[in-house]
């Protein structure tokens, strides 16, 4: 099964087991990782999933819609090169061991 | 110490999770009526219903979330009664001593009572299990009849659509959606269901279901004595609020719980949040009942933050969204159907915002397939920033660009 690390703006991290097709999110929030909301269900609406892709997994990733990136712009803490909304990614064997930081505030 | 929240919805979830989170040392109680971890209501009416999909419900936290957090779940419980007096709720199975009680009850399906509406065959969309049903169901459906055009109804078409089934819609309203978006964006919602092949009925209401061969539903007739054949009905015509329980304890009850600008009711032991909640709008600037999640998760950090002392009147902005299909509907305010409106982007190429003025000022925004536009307005609306339609109206004007530079607060 593929991992996910989360990484807190604390540096503490948790690392789960995620069944291949499960979103960044829904892993999250079923295991009870602080700072990953979800709050409109997983529809990209609310941008409280937002995460910081470490760069070594970016090509891995799926494209960004034009519905994320905008939602990204206006997400509470600060845009960079690797955010992405939680709920968007879905993961797969090439995602296994995938690290993300979580940022300071989603509200 | 304790605090009884009675809802294992978004709203019972989330005030137990702020009193945790902000402090709260006494102990938490959360009763569920449906049994299992408290889930996500919005995705059953969309993705959990997306054609070869074998959907799990989306659970609002996860089961570690109330060992951590010190949270008692009591799931599969009703609460009977409340004893305002004594301080006390009464479950099935005994009962809980609180110094707080939060209703956070919800709201059930509005149910039809026309001839033939018991039949099997004939739905509605609230629980997971109404979702597990319609999941289902779908992909043997083939005639699908949906009575009301509001967002369930809606969404529920698109998806239907999406299982390849023909799609009838009956409203008895001349728009969709009508309670909540403005006429110019109802109708162009209209159109765009109908381009994508929803035969959608405005003005005609259901008059009776008809059996069919197997004595299942057979046919729904409107109010024209049109005759729509059904295999499959989704009845979407609103929701009640969950306020019997209140009322029974002699609190004032009057489309949902009766509570002040701090969330409280008439007894300052006993708070109501989310869409059972009757409260005094400081965006409307009338008493409203909203039925959404940013209305249930605002709602119950605020009522958290009054149980743990705090006295500030509820004003966050009410903002919600819709996934219909292709159009991903947002909402920022409260738009009222007598709103002077302004169309900015594309209609034709399912893009743009419709921006509403009331007095000459911007009071909400509706958005198809435009979030920058949507979360913009969201920034802007909160902070109060007075957008006049003459400034919306400048060439070049967007939401994103006013709502990048500083925002100063009109003072009225």
């Amino acid at each position: 099964m593929p991992t996910v690390t989360y990484t807190q703006p604390n540096g503490t991290q948790q690392t789960l087991q995620v069944e291949e097709g499960t979103t960044l999110m829904r892993a999250a929030v079923s295991n009870g990782i602080d700072g990953i909301i979800g709050e409109c269900g997983g529809q990209a609406m609310c941008a409280t999933c937002h995460v910081y892709v470490r760069p070594e997994y970016a090509e891995a990733l799926p494209e960004i819609s034009d519905d994320e990136d905008e939602m990204l712009d206006c997400a509470t803490a600060e845009r960079m090169d690797s955010s992405r909304l939680g709920c968007q990614i879905k993961i797969d064997a090439e995602l296994t061991g995938i690290v993300v930081d979580i940022p300071a505030g989603q509200l | 110490m304790s605090v009884v929240v009675i809802g294992g919805g978004q709203a019972g979830l989330q005030v137990a999770d702020t009193l945790r989170t902000e402090g709260y040392g006494g102990e938490i109680h959360v009763i569920a009526e449906e049994s299992g971890l408290p889930y996500q209501r919005p995705p059953l009416s969309k993705d959990y219903l997306a054609p070869g999909q074998e959907p799990a419900p989306l659970p609002l936290r996860g089961a570690s979330f109330f060992v951590d957090k010190n949270v008692t779940l009591h799931e599969g419980a009703q609460a009977l009664a409340i004893d305002r007096a004594e301080r006390k709720v009464k479950l099935t199975e005994g009962s809980l001593d609180y110094d707080h009680l939060v209703f956070a009850t919800g709201a059930r399906n509005r149910m039809l009572n026309c001839p033939g509406a018991s039949l099997s065959g004939i739905h509605g969309l609230k629980t997971l299990t109404d979702a597990e049903a319609l999941h289902t169901a779908l992909p043997t459906a083939r005639n699908i009849v949906i009575i009301g055009a509001g967002f369930i109804g809606l969404e529920f078409a698109a998806a239907a659509l999406a299982h390849g089934c023909d799609v009838t819609v009956l409203e008895f309203a001349p728009r969709p959606m009508g309670r909540a978006l403005t006429p110019v964006m109802g109708e162009w919602f209209a159109a765009a269901h109908r381009s994508q092949g929803v035969d959608l009925r405005l003005g005609e209401g259901i008059d009776r279901f008809e059996p069919g061969a197997d004595g299942r539903v057979g046919a729904a007739v409107s109010t024209t004595g049109a005759s729509y054949p059904a295999d499959l009905v989704l009845v979407g015509i609103g929701v009640q609020p969950n306020d019997t329980l209140a009322s029974d304890a002699g609190l004032e009850t009057s489309n949902g719980i009766v509570v002040d600008e701090t969330l409280r009711t008439a007894d300052p032991a006993v708070l109501a949040i989310g869409d059972c909640a009757s409260f005094p709008s400081a965006h409307a600037q009338v008493r409203l009942r909203l039925e959404s999640v940013q209305n249930a998760t605002d709602q119950a950090r605020h009522a958290a933050r009054t149980v743990l002392g705090a006295n500030h009147p509820y004003t966050e902005l009410p903002w919600f969204w819709s996934t219909q299909g292709p159009y991903r509907l947002q909402m920022a305010g409260l738009a009222r159907p007598d709103d002077d409106t302004l169309v900015l982007g594309d209609q034709a190429a399912a893009k743009f915002s419709v921006l509403c003025f009331r007095d000459g000022v911007l009071t909400a925004v509706e958005s198809v397939n435009a979030p920058a536009d949507h979360m913009a307005a969201r920034k802007l609306l909160a902070a109060g920033t007075g957008i006049t339609r003459d400034q919306a109206e400048t060439e070049g004007f967007t939401l994103k660009a006013v709502a990048s530079t500083p925002l100063v607060p009109v003072v009225a």
